[in-house]
């Protein structure tokens, strides 16, 4: 078995070498193809940090300033990369600010393996100085977690981490170190991981059920296509496109599936869900087959389950068996990575064109043209809307930059407005919805991308729950551009007490800090504006610089994000207002 | 949908955290679990969870398939009563002088099929294995001579149809060794 090392040392199968548990770590990650990994030392980890220390130029560390930041740095860095995100903190309260960052990992597929130093193995349960059961509080939100009391155990458990966090749908993996383990010495010898007999990453393709799918398919009148993360995680994205191209159906997306297509495509018909587009929306209730790739129907994305597109024959393609029929009854599930099934589906396919349908599609976009978009993007007085900067940032970067966004009114004018020229370029927290993810995923999308221009788009709330990471991104040099949208409002909570609770504005009106003097603090070079007439310099100007910028565009105070499916209700009954 | 008793068997690896990594999938969904038995299964070094819930066929179903998808799951089906065999044990400790004179006590033991376990001076402690309607005819028939203590286990059931457990590892290890 070929091994793959980014540190100079081969490390094979054949190869003991008598190691501390500690140096085992390290080398397992080099023997894995490690080459970053974000996190903060502590007691019950700093054998492990020894090893960074000595292994410096193999393997990076990037020290964030807190381990909620790390956790999201590690899923930037695995987002934009397609490989395993590594994030490392101690025991106790560095384990438990992981949580989130896990949580987020979890329900967004994203690889991710997690060290955490435990106390030693003696002082197990006995309450002892920054000891937490991190295993048991890990264990709903991981794909898989282990605690390692013997330094024996290390390469093996480490190779079934990394092996479980990337296959099949992937996921977070947390492995608990006791000290005792890291100082114990054992012989390494490391063997990467290709199976594991109780766990099935990939069901079997079942032939039958493809050509079935294809049959509804080529029979379809209204055909529609909705896309999720799957096709990203898949790396099927060229197979989506063949897909769309010889069948001319009209394809939306999930917000985690956005940039798998590009935006400009023909076929391209917007976001599905609570701010998706007015046309996917309410052509779901229209629709006769709609065929989902590598999406799981969430909430967000149906609404009121009892009125989602009750009228059509929904084929699923999905990867985790336990999607099916979770949420939507798939009448045609086919079960497979798509970057197989859609494969196999492309030989049954007729070459079709829909246009009458298609029209349907860019009937009702006039309409969510005419009453949001044009408002949005053109209005000439009163305070920048977030949807003109980010329209200026496509304009600029001509819709090659990678754009990460925070969680609230600005992600979702984000994901509705960034133009994407390619795929893994729209980092947010989807699921799980995050608030603080933005700005510390920035500095592991832009780590594991560093030719490319990285946005973080972030909102004056979320920007103050990891502003900290300004530090890491000065220290290590990242340069980011970081836009925070300011309205001194928690908008989209806002939003809601504006629309459902009679303007009672609890607790979401803010009185914020000097941001660019924050920024200015942290060495960073900003600009604040807050004229309409200064947005497409100042872009500009942040775009053009190759160092960290931050700029602060002081944004309309009460802007609410339509289109709007408000909760409970169908997605045919989008509001436009 | 009507909620019916469903018994989830789950086969897996021997590994510590897997009870609590399965049992927070029923906590994460509000079920309650009436009884959950772990125990060494037929095959070498596997485990079998014995898990039964009140629930509908619709919601068991979602359950299986989250069980399934953890790792050192092999495999996890559900059953519904007809499909099973299954029993349950119950220990009865009662006061020795309430007993050794009332022949209509022991003649009932003996017609249940019901087992005296332990005799001592001060107690004895009865054995019943059955179904749960006869251990709890049991407790009533006991109750009024004042139960010093009580207890049963949970259901331990075999299905009707075949577990192909080992074939299903079986063949894991064929498709590894062609890897």
């Amino acid at each position: 078995m070929e091994v793959k090392t980014a540190g100079f040392k081969e490390v094979s199968t054949a190869e003991t070498l008598k190691v501390s548990g500690a140096e085992a770590v390290i080398k397992s990650l080099l023997a894995e193809g490690v080459e970053v990994m974000y996190g903060y030392p502590g007691g019950a980890i700093m054998p492990v940090y020894d090893e960074i220390f000595k292994y410096k130029g193999q393997i990076e560390h990037v020290l964030t300033r807190h381990e909620q930041g790390a956790a999201h740095a590690a899923q930037g860095y695995a987002r934009v990369t397609g490989k395993v995100g590594v994030a490392i903190a101690t025991s106790g309260p560095g384990a438990t600010n992981l949580i989130t960052g896990i949580a987020d990992a979890h329900i967004d597929s994203t690889p991710m393996v997690c060290i955490t130093g435990q106390v030693g193995s003696h002082l197990l349960g006995s309450d002892a100085f920054q000891e937490i059961d991190i295993v048991g509080l890990s264990t709903p939100i991981t794909k898989w977690n282990y605690q390692i009391t013997k330094a024996s155990e290390i390469p093996e458990v480490l190779a079934r981490a990394f092996y479980i966090a990337r296959s099949g749908r992937p996921g977070p993996v947390l492995i608990d170190i006791t000290k005792d383990a890291q100082f114990e010495s054992l012989d390494f010898s490391y063997k990467k991981c290709s199976g594991i007999r109780s766990y099935t990453p990939y069901p079997e393709v079942n032939l039958l059920q493809v050509e079935r799918a294809a049959q509804a398919i080529n029979n379809a009148k209204k055909p529609m296509i909705v896309f999720g993360q799957g096709v990203i995680l898949g790396s099927a994205e060229k197979l989506l496109k063949e897909v769309v191209e010889k069948t001319g159906i009209p394809a939306a997306w999930t917000i985690l599936g956005l940039s798998a297509l590009e935006t400009d495509h023909p076929l391209n018909v917007g976001m599905v869900g609570m701010h998706g587009n007015y046309a996917p929306n309410i052509l779901t209730n229209e629709c006769d087959v709609l065929i989902a790739i590598g999406m799981r129907f969430d909430d967000r994305v149906t609404g009121d389950l009892n009125t989602y597109a009750k009228q059509a024959t929904i084929i699923h393609f999905e990867i985790d068996p336990a999607e099916v029929n979770k949420n939507v009854h798939a009448h045609i599930p086919v079960l497979g990575d798509v970057k197989q099934t859609l494969k196999l589906l492309l030989e049954f396919l007729q070459p079709k064109s829909h246009d009458q349908w298609h029209n349907k599609f860019r009937e009702l976009h006039s309409t969510e043209y005419e009453k949001i978009i044009k408002n949005d993007l053109s209005a000439s007085e009163g305070k920048i809307k977030m949807a003109e900067v980010l329209d200026e940032i496509n304009t600029v970067s001509k819709g090659d930059a990678i754009i990460v966004s925070d969680v609230g009114q600005h992600q979702m004018v984000a994901c509705r407005y960034a133009k994407f020229n390619s795929s893994r370029s729209n980092v947010t927290s989807g699921g799980l919805g995050t608030m603080g993810f933005a700005l510390p995923a920035a500095i592991g999308a832009k780590m594991g991308s560093p030719n490319r221009q990285v946005v973080a788009i972030i909102g004056d709330g979320g920007f103050q729950m990891t502003l900290q990471e300004l530090a890491t991104i000065y220290q290590m040099n990242v340069p980011v551009k970081i836009v925070v949208l300011n309205n001194n409002f928690l908008g989209m909570v806002r939003q809601w007490q504006q629309m459902f609770f009679e303007k009672r504005y609890a607790s979401t009106e803010m009185v914020n800090p000097d941001f660019t003097g924050i920024a200015k603090a942290y060495h960073l070079t900003t600009r604040k504006i807050s004229e309409r007439s200064n947005l497409q310099e100042a872009v500009q100007e942040m775009l053009a610089s190759d160092k960290p910028f931050f700029l602060e565009v002081e944004v309309e105070k009460e802007e609410c994000v339509f289109p709007m499916i408000t909760t409970g209700a169908s997605v045919s009954d989008i509001r436009l207002e | 949908m009507e909620k019916k008793n469903y018994t989830v068997s789950v086969y897996t690896e021997n590994n510590l955290g897997l009870l609590s990594r399965i049992a927070a999938i029923f906590l994460k969904r509000h079920i309650n679990i009436e009884s959950i038995t772990v125990s060494q299964s037929e095959v070498h070094e596997v485990m079998r969870f014995i898990i039964i819930v009140e629930v509908t066929e619709e919601q068991v179903k979602k359950i299986v398939g989250q069980i399934e998808k953890q790792i050192e799951v092999i495999k996890a089906f559900y059953h519904k009563d007809e499909e099973l065999i299954y029993q349950e044990t119950a220990l009865y400790k009662v006061r020795s002088s309430d007993f050794v004179e009332d022949f209509d006590i022991q003649s009932f033991i003996k017609k249940t099929n019901a087992r005296i376990v332990t005799v001592s001076p001060n107690f004895f402690v009865i054995e019943k294995t059955g179904e749960r309607h006869e251990t709890e005819s049991l407790y009533e028939k006991l109750k009024p001579y004042g139960l010093m203590q009580f207890v049963r286990s949970g259901t331990i059931a075999v299905s009707k149809n075949e577990m192909p457990i080992s074939e299903l590892l079986e063949k894991f290890n064929t498709s590894n060794t062609i890897q």
